[in-house]
């Protein structure tokens, strides 16, 4: 009895805990969602009257619809290119032996280490002194140095769950190495390919520290735009863009986890 | 039914059955070298695999017998050697241009793709026209008894199964010769047996020269028709399962293949490939090939297989004393272990545990340990090599 007591309040304080830990990380978002449909102008919580109009501002506000458009330009390239270079090294590091391996590994993930203020600063002092300075290659190259590891991690596990033996037996089949890749490892590259692109895509999205140095007024990204309306406003208008942002990544994840499943996407599950 | 099929003349698909009258042999490797790094993965190695033949290479793991496997597939290159495959030279070939058939240990087949897909892979690599594929895919589906699965995805399927879509998939290109990658140690025992009598079905209907690696000599000597025995990146002994078995030409050879009991002993003569030695007080021929010089008086040691000993009573003139120490049940026949008392033996150490294996149950009863025996050692069957180190 005793026994049995004692394992039913350790399984519901486990339960207890399991919640609160949950809940405060949902939180901050719940807190904004709220605000963002407060009816008065000052973010407060919880508001006292509820109204859609700070949604209204927020989508026809001039500095965010230009944010937004330049946001998903440079997202689009610089993941993609990203997801390009990053394949590429990904394999190079996985599946061949050279000299300063070692070094490029270490050179292609540091920017998890160099923080986002440092990599945007010498970005932003590089490309003025080559006279480009403000321009949308330098926002984007900023964005795939940052995203740059993640999409290595993403591929470089996908890779290390291909078994090699299937691109062997392959060959053994007839396949020259050009069809291995085509018929045999990219097929099964692909949920990494996604995983590493959707990761990259949303980092890229969220990227705040880096790209206020390199952006200008033409070029700024939404986040950059956030900040500067921040400064001169506080109505929830912000309160409603940051539910927008939460809208389209948590839209994305569920398209990604209809086609592909989440699991699988996010390397969390085994590959086979 | 099958066994007509076994009896069916030359092999169809073998286009070597011109007039020529000795074929060149399905694999040779000359003098081949592997090293990986510092470390010598194969030594110099000579070996020829004939024309239709089973061949088993035979060897605990690191043994080198994968290495060979992959020389001949094309996956590794030698370091030194040449490999010719039908007559062919392809040291510097690539795998995809070999036309080897491989099976691996856990099969390897393509999750993205359907049991025919996987099948007529190396089909559409080679360009095949879709009709001929569709007509050779559903032939080597029915070979394997797999016609009903054409559709599945390999991870639908059992062990078993995927094993036949894997071999379906190697033979459907007509390999010149097949490659065995231990491919039953994922089955379970009573499949296994199953799959490797339908194995050398197929194999000996196709006339297919196979290349098969095991580290199981079970399987080795019931599927081959020569062994290559090898450890430490050498060949140890090639010979048909029997003459591994009985005529162990190399100490390894002897203690790998079969459970094998030693006997110390001491040379008393040598006539050519035997001698005559004397195990305690008792006399015996035995074969020597293996002992490099002949040295009366020397200590050697004289192997003998457990159900080549005979238990007599104690003290029975002509047998060794032993002590019962222990009776190991197995099913089919109990394991006696003995300890021998070698007293007597100069220079031989105390004693040694010896395995006598009896059929029936006799001895449960009557052999509890502790109990004096006399063991009689055969006059055939024995081998005599050098003392270790």
């Amino acid at each position: 009895m005793r026994r049995g007591l004692r394992t039913r309040i350790l399984g519901i304080s486990g339960t207890l805990l399991v919640a609160l830990i949950l809940a405060f990380i949902v939180l901050p978002a719940f807190v904004v969602t709220l605000a963002a449909f407060n009816d008065r102008a000052i973010l407060s919580f919880p508001p006292a009257k509820y109204s859609t109009r700070w949604f209204t501002r927020a989508l026809t506000y001039r500095d965010f619809q230009t944010g937004l458009w330049n946001s998903l330009v440079v997202t689009a390239w610089a993941s993609s290119i990203a997801l390009a270079v990053g394949t590429g090294f990904a394999i190079a590091l996985k599946r061949y032996a050279f000299r300063l391996k070692d070094t490029l590994e270490g050179v292609l993930l540091s920017p998890l280490i160099v923080p986002h203020f440092t990599i945007g600063l010498g970005l932003l002092v590089l490309a003025t002194g080559l006279g480009a300075a403000r321009g949308f290659a330098v926002v984007v190259v900023t964005h795939v140095i940052v995203v740059l590891p993640f999409v290595i991690r993403s591929v470089y596990i996908s890779l290390q769950n291909i078994d090699e033996r299937l691109e062997l037996a392959a060959a053994s089949l007839g396949a020259r190495p050009g069809r291995v890749l085509t018929t045999i490892t990219l097929p099964l590259l692909a949920p990494g390919l996604v995983s590493g692109w959707l990761f990259a895509a949303i980092l890229s999205f969220n990227e705040f520290t880096a790209s206020l140095f390199v952006t200008g007024q033409a070029t700024q990204t939404l986040p950059v735009a956030m900040y500067g309306y921040v400064r001169e406003f506080a109505d929830p208008t912000l309160a409603a863009v940051s539910v927008i942002y939460i809208a389209v990544t948590a839209a994305l994840l569920t398209v990604a986890n209809t086609f592909l499943g989440l699991g699988k996407v996010l390397n969390v599950e085994q590959g086979r | 039914m099958l066994s007509k099929a076994v009896d069916l003349s030359p092999p169809a698909n073998l286009p070597g059955t011109a007039p020529s009258p000795r074929p060149a042999p399905a694999v040779r490797l000359d003098g081949v070298v592997k090293r990986f790094g510092t470390v010598t993965a194969l030594e110099e190695t000579w070996l020829q695999v004939e024309q239709g033949e089973f061949l088993t290479l035979l060897g605990p793991s690191g043994c080198g017998k994968t290495t060979l496997l992959n020389l001949m597939a094309g996956f590794l290159e030698a370091d030194a050697g040449e490999i010719f495959i039908g007559g062919d030279l392809v040291t510097a070939t690539p795998p995809y241009e070999r036309q080897i058939g491989i099976v691996f240990q856990n099969y390897a087949l393509f999750p993205h793709m359907s049991v025919a897909k996987n099948v007529g892979y190396g089909l559409r690599m080679r360009g095949v026209g879709k009709r001929e594929i569709a007509e050779r895919v559903g032939q080597a589906l029915d070979l394997v008894k797999l016609s009903g699965l054409a559709d599945r995805s390999p991870r639908q399927l059992s062990g078993g199964q995927q094993q036949r879509v894997a071999l379906a998939r190697a033979l459907v290109i007509r390999p010149k010769v097949l490659l065995l990658d231990e491919p039953f140690s994922a089955l379970d025992k009573n499949l296994r047996g199953a799959m490797q009598v339908e194995l050398k079905e197929i194999q000996r209907r196709l006339g297919v020269t196979t290349v098969f690696v095991t580290h199981d000599q079970g399987e080795a000597l019931s599927m081959s028709d020569r062994i290559v025995v090898m450890s430490a990146g050498r060949i140890r002994q090639i010979g048909t399962p029997d003459q591994v078995y009985r005529h162990p030409q190399d100490r390894f050879v002897a203690g790998f293949i079969g459970d094998v009991n030693r006997l110390p002993a001491r040379l008393e003569a040598c006539a050519g490939e035997r001698a005559t030695v004397t195990i305690r007080d008792l006399r015996r021929e035995v074969e020597a090939g293996a002992l490099r010089d002949c040295a009366p008086g020397a200590a050697v040691d004289v192997f003998v297989r457990p159900d080549h000993l005979t238990l007599r009573p104690a003290g029975e003139p002509g047998t060794l004393p032993a002590r019962v120490a222990a009776l190991v049940y197995q099913g089919s026949h109990i394991d006696l272990h003995a300890d021998l008392d070698l007293s007597a033996t100069e220079g031989a150490s105390a004693g040694g545990r010896v395995v006598v294996r009896m059929p029936g149950q006799g001895a449960l009863a009557t052999h509890a340990p502790g109990t004096e025996i006399g063991l009689l050692v055969p006059q055939a069957g024995l081998v005599a090599f050098p003392p270790e180190g």
